[in-house]
């Protein structure tokens, strides 16, 4: 910001040193303060906590589950945006209404709704259960409850995105030739690919801190269903805030480092806008 | 005929877009769909495309009917007035998209594009993105790609729309190169008078869906067939008359009562080029003061106010305006060379009458 160009608004001093306050207040320091409190473990002591079997265990699933029901999230969710962009029918507004209801519904009902829908005797479980297929107090019903809260992440980042698509590049690629499938995986399907990655990554993001609607569902066994959330509310109510504060740093840290990989990946696949 | 369109019809819902449209255009020609938006102009031109189907009526291709044959298959190029670049692709793969779809050796491919790159003057650029080009460019690379495949007939829908001035007069006249040596046929639509009275061999005049008239730019500006063309393309005077006393009034102006009895109405229309002007008050029939001047290049126009404040519009040569000392506010005198009766409603337009008959009138900017 060059001092001597014209701005109708001033105020970029104001504003920023605003913005560096609310972000430092909010973010920054409790997460400096997070690891300030680690260090005062020994290594052998932080290792101990942060990576015995369990904890591995609760990683595994957090991560995995997350990633499961993002990917879900990216292909049918980019699925129902293209749907309610492209087509009018009855019942459009009603469903553009319903993708924001997993924003809005409290965590903890979704899941006790999920677990009551998806055990042996639920409207749903009743028929699933005898097929093997077990939708509450398994890793399939986290990844269930992930993909629900999910959702509205994945289509709410790439609905303006297909609105504002233009349909003349479709139209040209008809015109030279190119059937459906042809322009759709050539032509759309690359320009909207960073949008679907960052609509993949927002959802994966609220997976991982996903607390309220898993602990009613998964059942919270240990080495099974445990989430690390979970593990470090244990913790927490164990008073032992040390093993929880290991716990949160080895979370962060990965969360960070995906988050880095993702927009990474979205800014490769964006690549020929950029430069 | 490379292009025929037969009782052509377009309704959208409740609304007739296009209602009996017929023309036909021969290869090699260059032809303009003319007409103030919403007159059906573009839906006419998706239609020939493939990109809308009418709804009544027959479109034929090189003697083909292809009205139940995909816009895959119809051979067209289309050119979008966005342009409508890949934008994930680069000017080479946006070059060679149809010729990948039709399958061509990749020789054959780098070939052809080299060829359409030295032709369009898109030399370097090969490896940019639509983003890192201009207006212009980008629009030479829709060109490029939409020629490439060697279509039958090239469709432009407003394709100079999205640039400025400058580059829309360079775009024109790639336009008509390339026209001429690549022996296209081709067929834009546009609502700017001017670019098709400048570019086009023959004009395709629309109005409300409909075809008003269908000539080359001269005849469409000197013999309007329609009251509509006749304001449309150019500038027109149009004027009230009635008639008091066995002859036609408007304001001080006289003309013959022309078969209409005792009180009755009639409009008459005139081109600024039929006005002769006097420097000499009293030389001419009408008196006059000048009241604006607009400098249109070659040619002036000037509007000339009468003593009861009616206006006419009239244009000189730069060199005429020079000549007879016309300046703002200066007294003048003024006669009409020519003019149409205009029809009540719609309907065909009348010869125009002679007043006093002189030279032809010339084509020039600014009309």
């Amino acid at each position: 910001m060059t001092e001597k160009r014209f701005n109708p608004l001033p105020g970029f001093r104001l504003t920023l040193g605003l913005s560096v306050f609310y972000l430092s207040a909010i973010v920054l320091i409790p997460i400096a303060a997070l690891f300030i409190k680690a260090l005062d473990v020994s290594w052998a002591d932080f290792w101990r906590l942060a990576f015995n079997a369990r904890a591995l265990a609760a990683y595994k699933l957090t991560f995995g589950a997350s990633l499961v029901a993002a990917l879900a999230n990216a292909v049918f969710g980019t699925l129902l945006a293209w749907v309610l962009v492209r087509y009018r029918f009855p019942g459009r507004r009603l469903i553009d209404a319903l993708v924001d209801f997993p924003f809005a519904l409290p965590t903890a009902v979704a899941g006790l709704t999920l677990a009551s829908l998806f055990s042996e005797n639920g409207w749903l479980g009743r028929f699933l259960v005898p097929y093997g297929i077990r939708g509450a107090f398994t890793p399939l019903g986290v990844v269930i409850a992930l993909t629900f809260v999910g959702l509205p992440f994945a289509v709410r980042t790439l609905q303006p995105v297909l609105e504002n698509f233009d349909r003349g590049v479709e139209e040209a690629a008809a015109t030279l030739g190119a059937g459906r499938l042809r322009t759709f995986l050539t032509v759309i399907a690359p320009t909207l690919v960073p949008t679907i990655v960052t609509g993949f990554a927002l959802a994966f993001a609220r997976a991982i801190g996903e607390y309220g609607s898993i602990v009613f569902i998964s059942g919270n066994v240990p080495y099974q269903t445990e989430i690390a959330p979970f593990l470090i509310v244990m913790r927490l109510e164990e008073y032992d805030y040390t093993g929880a504060m290991a716990l949160a740093v080895v979370l962060m840290v990965c969360s960070f480092l995906l988050l880095a990989a993702i927009n990474w990946l979205e800014h490769w696949a964006s690549h020929f806008e950029k430069q | 005929m490379s292009i025929e369109l037969r009782h052509v019809s377009k309704r959208f819902g409740g609304v007739e877009a296009v209602s009996d449209v017929s023309f036909s255009m021969k290869d090699g020609e260059l032809v303009a769909l003319l007409g103030p938006s919403g007159c059906g102009k573009t839906t006419a031109l998706r239609m020939i495309a493939g990109l809308e189907m009418p709804t009544a009526g027959d479109i034929y291709i090189r003697g083909q009917r292809v009205n139940d044959l995909s816009v895959q298959k119809r051979n067209v190029g289309f050119v979008f007035q966005a342009y409508a670049l890949f934008k994930n692709m680069s000017v080479f793969h946006n070059i060679a998209f149809g010729l990948k779809v039709k399958k061509w050796k990749r020789g054959a491919i780098e070939e052809r594009v080299s060829e359409l790159v030295m032709l369009l003057d898109l030399c370097g650029l090969e490896k940019r993105f639509p983003h890192q080009l201009s207006g212009g460019q980008r629009q030479r690379v829709a060109l490029a790609r939409a020629l490439a495949p060697n279509p039958t007939v090239l469709l432009l829908d407003e394709p100079f729309a999205a640039v400025d001035a400058k580059i829309r007069q360079e775009l024109r006249e790639w336009l008509v190169h390339l026209q001429y040596d690549l022996k296209l046929t081709a067929l834009f639509v546009t609502h700017d008078q001017e670019e098709a009275m400048e570019i086009a061999d023959r004009i395709v005049i629309f109005s409300h869906g409909r075809v008003e008239q269908i000539g080359t730019p001269r005849e469409v500006y000197e013999s309007p067939a329609t009251e509509f063309v006749a304001r449309f393309i150019g500038v027109m005077n149009v004027l009230d008359v009635e008639v008091r006393g066995g002859v036609g009034r408007a304001g001080e102006l006289e003309f013959p009562a022309h078969g209409h009895g005792e009180g009755e109405r009639f409009r008459i229309g005139f081109r600024p080029y039929a006005v002769s002007i006097s420097s000499d008050p009293s030389a001419l029939r009408y008196r006059a003061v000048v009241r604006h001047t607009y400098f249109l290049g070659v040619m002036m126009r000037v509007e000339l106010e009468l003593p009861s404040g009616q206006t006419i519009r009239a244009r000189v040569t730069k060199e005429d305006y020079a000549r007879l000392g016309l300046a703002d506010d200066r007294e003048v005198s003024f006669q009409l060379r020519e003019y149409r009766l205009l029809a009540s409603e719609g309907g065909l337009l009348e010869p125009e009458v002679a007043v006093a008959r002189e030279m032809p009138p010339m084509l020039g900017e600014g009309i």
